[in-house]
């Protein structure tokens, strides 16, 4: 397990892993890069609990960032710990966290041995997929406060949430699941029943027929009222909004299929299609259950309650009480920590608040606000706590008010697949045919007019347009989503076909968030002094300080003397007998530089200018050549929340005919978005933040961009990795060529059909052919589906 | 001929058995989570304490 000390240059830290430098912080020859690491190995250390260790290499998580004391004396309160909880009795507590740290086997280990670190707790089971724990405790010897603590200490701090609050998680939708084994049971054995009927018996047994036809009709019951009820909910669904969806004529064809088998078996004139209806049904199921499989693991349904904190802290005259955040009224005043989301709009009553709002409004620097200054719910406190007195209550502020918005109600008209105008045309076909045939054997031989008729309408019901649509949906959805593109359901795949318009955001979708191109003009600096420097960057938290810090390559800050931090104007303190400042041009210089463009850092060393850094965000890796490549093929827009800094860049980039907004509010990107839909655009917005969650619910396909898909994405229709953005156009291709597969499917589903309608309007279809034709059409189709789908992935190198 | 009856009701019953199993395993919540089982079956429930 001694791997740290092999190697005197690249340290890595004995928990997490992360680099450090050989400092003291050093237990028993193990390395670790800040104390909260050391002192979880120390916890588990005590307990004998290192097997954590041993089961994969530094699986914690990084310590660095310190959990405030009482962080979670919220959840002592017993309205809040009521609607968190899933079970009471009179000892026994069971609570389901939400974990984001959970990534590897020795989490699990971790997470299901909890009662060795405190025995209060009964249980402990992790659910992997979902990344939660539910504990059971007795909580006459523990509460729920201290359990939380516990696994904060332990470095799985519980992600506690707005929304989790009265809120039961939804499940996995079993019912179709119950219906298809259902099927699938009655299916198998309805066909051995009937190998008689196909193969014929001998005479002396034929009462046996009897036998096994009643209890076909016994098992098929299930299968008629219990498995088809899916497509009966679904069709009854559409003729409730006066559309015909494609389930309308697939409940037709099973009720003809079904009636005239009855008919046939107790009047003993024949054996009826039990078999195929059957079957029909359990291959339609499975084609759903497939299509509709999506990632446990992800959330597009998140709003801003999942962003808001359960609970903040209240001052009331001398104390500081914890209340939820719904019971926040106007006028209160609350008291804000480092790090911690402003939950309401307010105005600052006292400390130094520095706001991150790259959260609500994209723009990437945080904002220094005075005393008296209205701050807007969704930023982010950097630094130290602050008071704020509400002024608008949650549900009103500026930020959730976007999601109130009436444009979001979505209508369930617009946006039907093709696949049900197609069922439209095609039922309105087989019905013609059925009645010509019928009116034909009318007159020719009206004993086999009903025979004939009802054949026809069992033989061509577009069941298998449903088989090729569900198939290639479901592989489509497959192989998307091991490129790590998430789809929220199967209709995105054609809303995302029909695009025209790509929107994106900038900051966090083209570039990442952090800073990472620094650029240095001005006299040339020493390595000492550009060491210097980044000892000065490395005491604060802001992220330009960081980029610097960075830049000269600094991994530990060394001794600083009289360091001070100007919110909004910058840093000054000692480093070697040299007194350095940097920040603004008004700090620094003692002027406005007013041609500054972007994030401009200055720098003077003893009241001396030097120079000044350029602050670049880094564009990810290939996404300039996939945006020259999408310029041709779409209409571009970039949206961005930040300053126009990169116009130029940008334009050089995109051609003249690329729409480019610059210090556009949530609202805004909004309002474009709506202007375009008028023009008839059919658009797809890319962005990663509650900046943009308005706009990617507003546009047609509103794909949200993360880097790391364990992380929050706001409500969206897919969830797409930040690495795989570079092959969008291929995702929009393969999405093209669904309709093609599946108009390729239908047409040969049709060859059968017209194979089987060939018996059928003679009069002439027995349960043998349809037998046989139906799982031949079904699988080839299904075949068909998956192949053509693998092979134009293939093609496009997805 | 009563013997294929009877074969046939055996049949039927032991295939019900397994579709009341599959029920009763997608109820339990077994496909709720793929992943964990196979991890915890692996993972050694000793009680030595180890020195690192």
């Amino acid at each position: 397990m001694a791997f740290s000390t092999e190697t005197k240059t690249t340290l890595h830290c004995f928990h997490c892993g992360d680099n450090c430098v050989p400092t003291n912080i050093v237990v028993a020859e193990k390395h670790f890069c800040c104390d909260g690491c050391k002192m979880v190995y120390e916890i588990l250390n005590q307990t004998g609990m290192c097997d954590y260790y041993d089961l994969n290499q530094s699986p914690g998580a990084t310590q660095k960032f310190k959990v405030r004391a009482d962080k979670f004396s919220f959840l002592e309160d017993t309205a809040i710990e009521q609607s968190i909880i899933s079970f009471k009795d009179e000892h026994q507590i069971h609570v389901t966290f939400y974990l984001p740290q959970i990534h590897c086997s020795s989490c699990l280990w971790l997470l299901e041995n909890l009662h060795k670190l405190e025995p209060a707790i009964v249980l402990s089971r992790v659910n992997f997929e979902r990344k939660e724990a539910t504990i059971i405790f007795n909580y006459q010897r523990c509460n729920l406060r201290k359990v939380a603590e516990l696994l904060t200490r332990i470095g799985y701090e519980p992600y506690i949430s707005f929304s989790d609050m009265g809120k039961k998680r939804p499940g996995m939708d079993s019912g179709k699941i119950y219906r298809l084994g259902v099927a699938g049971f009655c299916f198998a054995n309805i066909m051995l029943l009937s190998f008689p009927e196909y193969l014929g018996i001998d005479q002396k047994e034929e009462n046996l027929f009897t036998f096994f036809r009643y209890l076909n009709v016994l098992l098929s019951l299930p299968v008629f009222f219990y498995s088809a009820g899916e497509f009966y909910n679904s069709a009854w669904q559409g003729i409730k909004q006066k559309f015909l969806n494609i389930d309308a004529p697939i409940v037709l064809a099973i009720w003809v299929t079904f009636s005239r088998s009855l008919y046939e078996i107790f009047t003993s004139s024949g054996s009826g299609y039990l078999d195929s209806m059957s079957g029909i049904v359990f291959f339609m199921l499975v084609g759903r259950v497939l299509q509709d499989r999506t990632q446990k693991k992800l959330s597009f349904e998140r709003d801003y309650t999942s962003y808001f904190p359960v609970a903040v802290t209240k001052v009331s005259g001398p104390d500081a009480i914890t209340v939820a955040l719904q019971d926040i009224q106007l006028g209160d005043t609350l008291k804000i920590y480092d790090q911690e989301l402003i939950p309401a709009d307010a105005i600052l009553t006292s400390g130094t608040a520095l706001i991150d709002y790259s959260f609500v409004t994209g723009e990437s620097i945080p904002v220094a606000k005075e005393m008296g200054e209205i701050i807007y719910a969704g930023g982010k406190q950097l630094g130290g706590t602050i008071e704020l007195l509400v002024i608008k209550e949650v549900a009103q502020g500026y930020l959730t008010s976007l999601w109130n918005k009436d444009a979001f109600k979505e209508d369930l008209t617009k946006d039907r697949s093709f696949v049900h105008a197609l069922s439209y045309w095609f039922t309105w076909g087989v019905l013609l045919i059925s009645f010509t045939t019928g009116l034909y054997w009318y007159f020719t031989n009206i004993s086999v007019m009903w025979n004939a008729m009802t054949a026809v309408l069992i033989v061509a019901c577009p069941c298998t347009l449903l088989l090729g649509n569900s198939f290639t949906n479901a592989s489509i959805l497959r192989i998307f989503s091991s490129h790590k593109f998430y789809l929220r359901n199967a209709a995105v795949i054609e809303k995302l076909a029909a695009a025209d318009t790509l929107i994106f955001d900038k900051t966090g979708t083209l570039t990442t968030r952090a800073y990472q191109t620094v650029l240095y003009e001005g006299r040339p600096l020493t390595d000492a002094y550009k060491k210097k420097i980044g000892i000065l960057a490395s005491q604060s938290t802001h992220p330009l300080s960081n980029a610097i810090t960075n830049w000269a390559g600094v991994l530990r800050g060394g001794p600083v003397f009289a360091f001070e931090q100007i919110p909004g104007s910058g840093i000054e303190g000692m480093v070697e007998d040299d007194l350095i400042s940097m920040g603004s041009s008004l700090f620094v210089r003692g002027k406005q530089e007013l041609s500054a463009t972007g994030a401009m850092v200055y720098v003077a060393v003893e009241g001396v200018y030097m120079g000044f850094f350029r602050l670049q965000n880094h564009y990810r890796k290939s996404i300039p050549s996939m945006l020259k490549r999408l310029t041709n093929k779409f209409k571009l827009l970039v949206i961005s929340g930040d300053n126009d800094s990169e116009r130029s860049y940008l334009r050089q980039l995109l051609g003249p005919s690329t729409d480019l907004y610059f210090n556009q509010q949530p609202a805004d990107k909004l309002t474009i978005i709506e202007a375009l839909h008028k023009t008839g655009s059919k658009t797809v917005m890319l962005g990663d933040g509650l900046n943009d969650a308005g706009a990617l619910k507003q546009s047609h396909v509103g794909i949200a961009i993360t880097d790391d898909t364990n992380n929050f994405t706001p409500a969206s229709d897919a969830i797409l990795d930040a690495s795989k953005l570079s092959r969008l156009e291929q995702f929009i291709q393969l999405a093209k060529a669904n309709k093609v597969i599946v108009m390729t499917a239908f047409i040969i589903s049709i060859v059968y059909n017209m194979i089987g309608l060939s018996f059928a309007v003679q009069g002439l279809l027995s349960p043998m052919i349809a037998a046989i034709l139906m799982p031949i059409s079904s699988i080839s189709i299904l075949l068909i589906s998956f192949g053509f789908t693998n092979l134009t992935a293939k093609w496009l190198s997805l | 001929m009563s013997v294929i009856i009877l074969l046939l009701i055996a049949s039927i019953s032991v295939a019900s058995l397994f579709l009341a199993a599959f029920i009763w395993s997608v109820k339990s919540g077994q496909y709720d989570d793929e992943m964990s089982p196979p991890m915890r079956m692996l993972l050694d429930d000793t009680t030595t304490q180890k020195k690192h």
